[in-house]
């Protein structure tokens, strides 16, 4: 790691002033990515504003039929929520398969959410869920916030504050993990929202992200059972193709993941 | 059996320090003005070195030295060498590139080392090194070993004409050709066994240190034997003689074969102190080094086949293997793919001819050489892969197909060198099908079916070779050393005993099993004996510890010695208590005249023998003796694995449903060590079968899997709770009666995974590491056959 200055926001404010002064700064909100980069020297930022700290970023609260998670939420409090479990069982689930134990103590789900990793699970419970991202400037729908692999709408001084999510009717989510770093090589996040629509949301396998799939939305809202979704495949020319799957193995997890997933929802 | 003796359960001494991070590694040691080492290393697999600027390094903050292979070739550093001598079956000798520490004119792999940069502080190294320019003009590389030896395949050292180091033979080919045109049937396998990263928890790390007045070096390393690196680097590198260094191996966290060999960075380390003054070097590797430059395993790629006769009986084997051996040749690295493999092809079977052909080649990849069970694993991968198919294509049961070609009289020359002192494969292969339950595997297959699950199960009856032996055998193979072990016995006058032992302990729990067998022969407790090792000041020469050798060599010599021990203290103790030497005995402890209530405790007559006040006529005062032990002959461990899987098709995914272990390692001294070393052994075999693959990318000759992202080493979850058992035969080669149990777990595993799951699904060929992808490809393209 290259040697780099440590600060701690204290109001949003403060951390936007923080990285506006900073000759090359980098938002830090958990760091799981971030600073194994730094560590390889693969990132060299000159400043890091740490966001953890900030207030509005904390906590997690149900009112009525909406889920509304500080940005700084760990995985762990995610996934240990009474307010999740409650009304959003996926995603508690969700969260605790991201990672390891450590991690899940670290990594928040606005750390996460911003870096738009391809192979990282919350940008499929983001989209399945259709999630709204509040920012220090706006909100953003999930479906507009996710732009492209590692590319979010975010701003260079735009600070996400906290994601609310609508109680689903159901929702289910199954991952396939790559084998050595378990990061998801497929992750379907099946939803069946209460105003009775469906989202199928993928991560993990898309070349450009996460990406929903529109022929199963539609199959799973006229019926919404594993066998819906049993013979509909996406095209491999969209997949991500590397060491542990090609396009076309991927293509096809989408398919088993997607069964899984609305299996599991129930 | 005493609570602490012979086949005791004893919980491990080491574990304390261990268990509360208390050990004491190279990384830990602190020396007095230390600097640190970082190494500039080529970002390409072949080039030319133009040149190296080192200017802009030399001023960066902290800076100490910056030093280059021109540097070490002018203070005359010898390279690195190969210390096993391979013929070729022209006579000729293996063909070995030079290995310089610091490459000076051409970088031959990815992480090859081209200068080391000296700093007060590790990042200011780095960061110096990113400073350092180097201009490359890249060449062409190759990385595959069936490509390596083409017409035009890029030449990597000139003394290897067309990158061909030996075409080394072994058996009879024209007598094994006459048995194929006898046979009733062929059964014909290609495979290859997958490239490995050892990946030890604790990485390789180096500290040099020179002592200008003394002119004397000390080196700290993570070694598993001090001595032979003290030996290379003293004779061949030329650094020091060898009273003029000492080499330490502090506690060393796992080596599986990879840090037995000595590397360019200790070289480096301990040159670089003497030339910034003799202030210490410290280098210790991150784990993208330990990635790209630690030497890897097998590679092998392979065709071979076995004859029957009509009643199905093995008439012959016929191997050609090509060895990829890396960019330069390793420390033992050509005994690997010869003496290590070949001589291992009969397996457990009585074989009337074999003949193997082995290549080995350079490529533009980081050195390969032993790696837990070298060369082994690669032989009975061959042999169990062939046996189960060959079964397949007969039409009869995996299992009776290799009860009918067992070996049941021994001692059982083989065509391969190795004669088998004793064994009962039918004891263990009995004892893994009733711990299977195999008969009862259709009815278990079925059940799966019904819930779409494709299971399979796979056999694999292994042979290895241990404690490599005797010394004047190995010398008329080509080691360049003799392997035999020594031991020093010090018993002090209050009857505590210290034990210097040359083998190393990295994981192997010498610290309790040396000790169990001094409470065997004296009854004194183990909490006052201490086993040392691992520093060539302190010990006498000895030869370290890999091949499972510790215990069948290691432990010999030590018991040579307490033979001696045992018979002077009898003599005095004869004397003290005025009885006939002859009527001493040994029990509990104490030295006992035979039939009366006269008796000595052991620590009285260690006492006797320091204060040396009444001593027998002509008797040296004080107690401690040295052994050499020389073994007579290999040890053969030997045993039968049981593996059964269940394949999820719409995946791909393989459970391991069970996995049965039945060993045979001869006597056991800790069956609780033993246990855990098959369970290490396994989850690395499952690892080589199921998860791990080392992947260069053939065009760039970039390492593709350069971390635990994308190079999968086995975890917890990945593996069944193990069902291991053993079965004995007394090894009559050695004093104790044991074998070696440190390898079995990783060769035998390896084809009994890949037998249960292509029965599973129902094909012959199968790559490993049998990842999901794989599983499901294979599925898939046999069902598109059928269709």
């Amino acid at each position: 790691m290259y040697a780099t200055t440590y600060h701690k926001a204290s109001s949003l404010d403060d951390a936007v002033a923080k990285l506006g002064g900073a000759e090359d700064g980098k938002f830090l909100s958990g760091g799981q990515t971030l600073l194994a980069t730094m560590k390889q020297r693969l990132a060299a930022p000159t400043d890091l504003v740490d966001l953890t700290k900030i207030p509005e970023l904390k906590g997690i609260t149900l009112d009525g039929d909406t889920v509304t998670v500080g940005a700084a939420s760990t995985h762990y409090e995610v996934h240990s929520s009474d307010a999740v479990k409650s009304a959003i069982p996926a995603l508690a689930a969700l969260a605790g398969l991201i990672g390891d134990p450590a991690v899940r103590n670290m990594g928040t789900m606005g750390g996460s959410v911003a870096n738009n990793d391809p192979a990282a699970d919350y940008p499929a419970a983001l989209v399945g869920l259709n999630a709204t991202v509040h920012t220090n400037k706006r909100a953003l729908s999930a479906d507009d916030f996710f732009t492209g692999m590692f590319e979010t709408a975010l701003e260079e001084d735009e600070v996400i504050v906290k994601i609310s999510f609508p109680a689903p009717e159901k929702a289910g989510y199954e991952k396939f993990r790559n084998p050595a770093s378990r990061y998801a090589m497929c992750g379907v996040m099946a939803v069946k929202l209460k105003d009775g629509s469906v989202r199928v949301a993928v991560t993990g396998a898309g070349s450009d992200g996460v990406f929903r799939v529109p022929e199963m939305e539609q199959a799973l809202a006229a019926n919404w059972s594993p066998d819906a979704v049993a013979s509909i495949t996406v095209s491999p020319d969209d997949m991500i193709g590397d060491l542990h799957g090609s396009p076309e193995y991927r293509a096809h997890l989408v398919t088993v993941m997607a069964k899984r997933a609305v299996a599991a929802a129930g | 059996m005493g609570a602490e003796g012979f086949g005791a359960r004893v919980l491990r001494k080491e574990d304390k320090r261990f268990i509360t991070g208390r050990g004491r590694y190279t990384d830990d040691i602190e020396l007095k003005d230390m600097t640190h080492g970082v190494f500039v290393r080529s970002p390409h697999a072949h080039a030319k070195v133009r040149s190296i600027d080192t200017s802009a390094a030399e001023k960066m903050p902290g800076v100490v030295g910056v030093l280059t292979g021109h540097d070490l070739a002018a203070d005359k550093i010898g390279g690195l060498i190969c210390g096993w001598m391979i013929h070729s079956r022209d006579g000729s000798p293996m063909k070995m590139g030079a290995h310089p520490a610091l490459a000076a004119d051409t970088v031959r792999y990815v992480g090859d080392a081209v200068a080391i940069v000296v700093a007060e502080t590790r990042d200011q190294a780095r960061d110096a090194a990113e400073a350092v320019e180097v201009d490359y003009e890249e060449l062409p590389a190759v990385t595959d070993p069936a490509k390596a030896t083409a017409a035009g395949a890029p030449q990597i050292h000139p003394e290897a004409e067309g990158n061909l180091i030996y075409d080394w033979t072994i058996g009879d080919e024209a007598a094994t050709e006459g048995q194929f045109a006898n046979a009733a049937h062929v059964t014909k396998i290609d495979l290859v066994n997958n490239r490995l990263v050892p990946n030890a928890m604790e990485p390789r790390a180096a500290i040099g240190s020179y002592d200008q007045a003394e002119e004397h070096f000390t080196l700290y390393n993570t070694t598993q034997n001090p001595h032979v690196a003290r030996l290379v680097l003293s004779a061949f590198v030329g650094m020091a003689p060898e009273h003029k260094l000492r080499v330490v191996a502090p506690d060393v966290g796992g080596g599986f074969g990879s840090k037995i060999f000595i590397y360019p960075e200790e070289t480096a380390c301990l040159w670089a102190s003497r030339k910034v003054g003799g202030r210490p070097v410290k280098w210790v590797a991150d784990r993208t080094e330990a990635f790209l430059t630690d030497a890897h395993g097998r590679d092998h790629v392979t065709h071979a086949e076995v004859a029957f006769d009509a009643d199905n009986r093995v008439l012959g084997l016929r191997v050609k293997t090509i060895a990829n051996l890396g960019a330069y040749m390793s420390t033992f690295s050509s005994s690997v793919p010869t003496y290590l493999y070949a001589t291992l092809l009969s397996g457990q079977y009585a074989i009337p001819q074999i003949f193997a052909e082995v290549q080995a080649v350079y490529t533009n990849t980081s050195p390969v050489d032993a790696y837990r069970g070298a060369g082994r694993p690669e032989a009975t991968f061959v042999v169990e892969r062939l046996m189960e198919t060959a079964a397949r294509e007969l039409g009869v049961d995996p299992a009776e197909l290799r009860r009918k070609n067992f070996v049941r009289a021994f001692p059982h020359q083989t065509p391969v060198i190795m004669a088998y002192d004793a064994g009962d494969y039918d004891a263990s292969l009995d004892a893994a099908l009733k711990a299977a339950d195999y008969a009862g595997f259709p009815a278990r297959r079925a059940e799966a079916e019904s819930r779409g699950k494709k299971r399979g199960i796979g056999l694999s009856c292994y042979i290895e070779a241990c404690g490599i032996a005797p010394s004047q055998a190995v010398g008329s193979l080509g080691a360049g050393v003799g392997l035999w072990e020594s031991a020093e016995v010090r018993v002090n006058p209050v009857g505590t005993i210290e034990v210097l032992t040359g083998t190393h302990s990295h994981g192997q729990s010498h610290e309790t099993t040396f000790a169990q067998i001094i409470n065997e022969r004296f009854g004194v407790p183990t909490d006052t004996v201490s086993i040392v090792h691992g520093d060539t000041d302190k010990v006498q020469f000895g030869m370290g510890t890999y091949g499972s050798r510790s215990a069948a060599v290691g432990l010999s010599a030590v018991f040579k010695a307490l033979d001696k021990v045992e018979a002077k203290a009898k003599k005095l103790a004869a004397h003290l208590m005025e009885a006939a030497e002859g009527d001493i005995v040994l029990e509990d402890g104490s030295f006992k005249v035979a039939g009366t209530d006269r008796a000595l405790a052991f620590h009285e007559v260690a006492l006797a023998a320091y204060t040396a006040h009444n001593l027998p006529e002509g008797m040296e005062p004080g107690l401690k003796e040295t052994s050499f032990y020389d073994p007579t002959n290999f040890t053969f461990p030997a045993g039968s694995y049981v593996c059964e899987v269940e394949i999820d098709p719409d995946t791909g995914v393989t459970e391991i449903v069970q996995f049965v272990a039945a060993d045979d390692f001869g006597r056991i001294i800790n069956p609780m060590i033993v246990e855990g070393q098959v369970h290490g052994g396994l989850a690395q075999g499952i690892g080589q079968a199921l998860l791990e693959g080392c992947v260069y990318d053939h065009e760039s000759g970039q390492l593709v899997t350069a971390s635990f992202m994308d190079y999968c080493m086995p975890r917890a979850d990945d593996l069944p709770s193990f069902n291991v058992m053993t079965t004995e035969t007394v090894c009559p080669g050695n004093p104790l009666g044991v074998k070696g149990c440190g390898e079995a777990g990783a060769i035998g595993s390896p084809p009994a995974l890949i037998n249960a799951l292509t029965d599973a699904i129902g094909r012959n060929d199968l790559a490993m590491p049998a990842t999901p992808q794989r599983v499901w490809a294979a599925l898939r393209s046999s069902s598109a056959a059928a269709a």
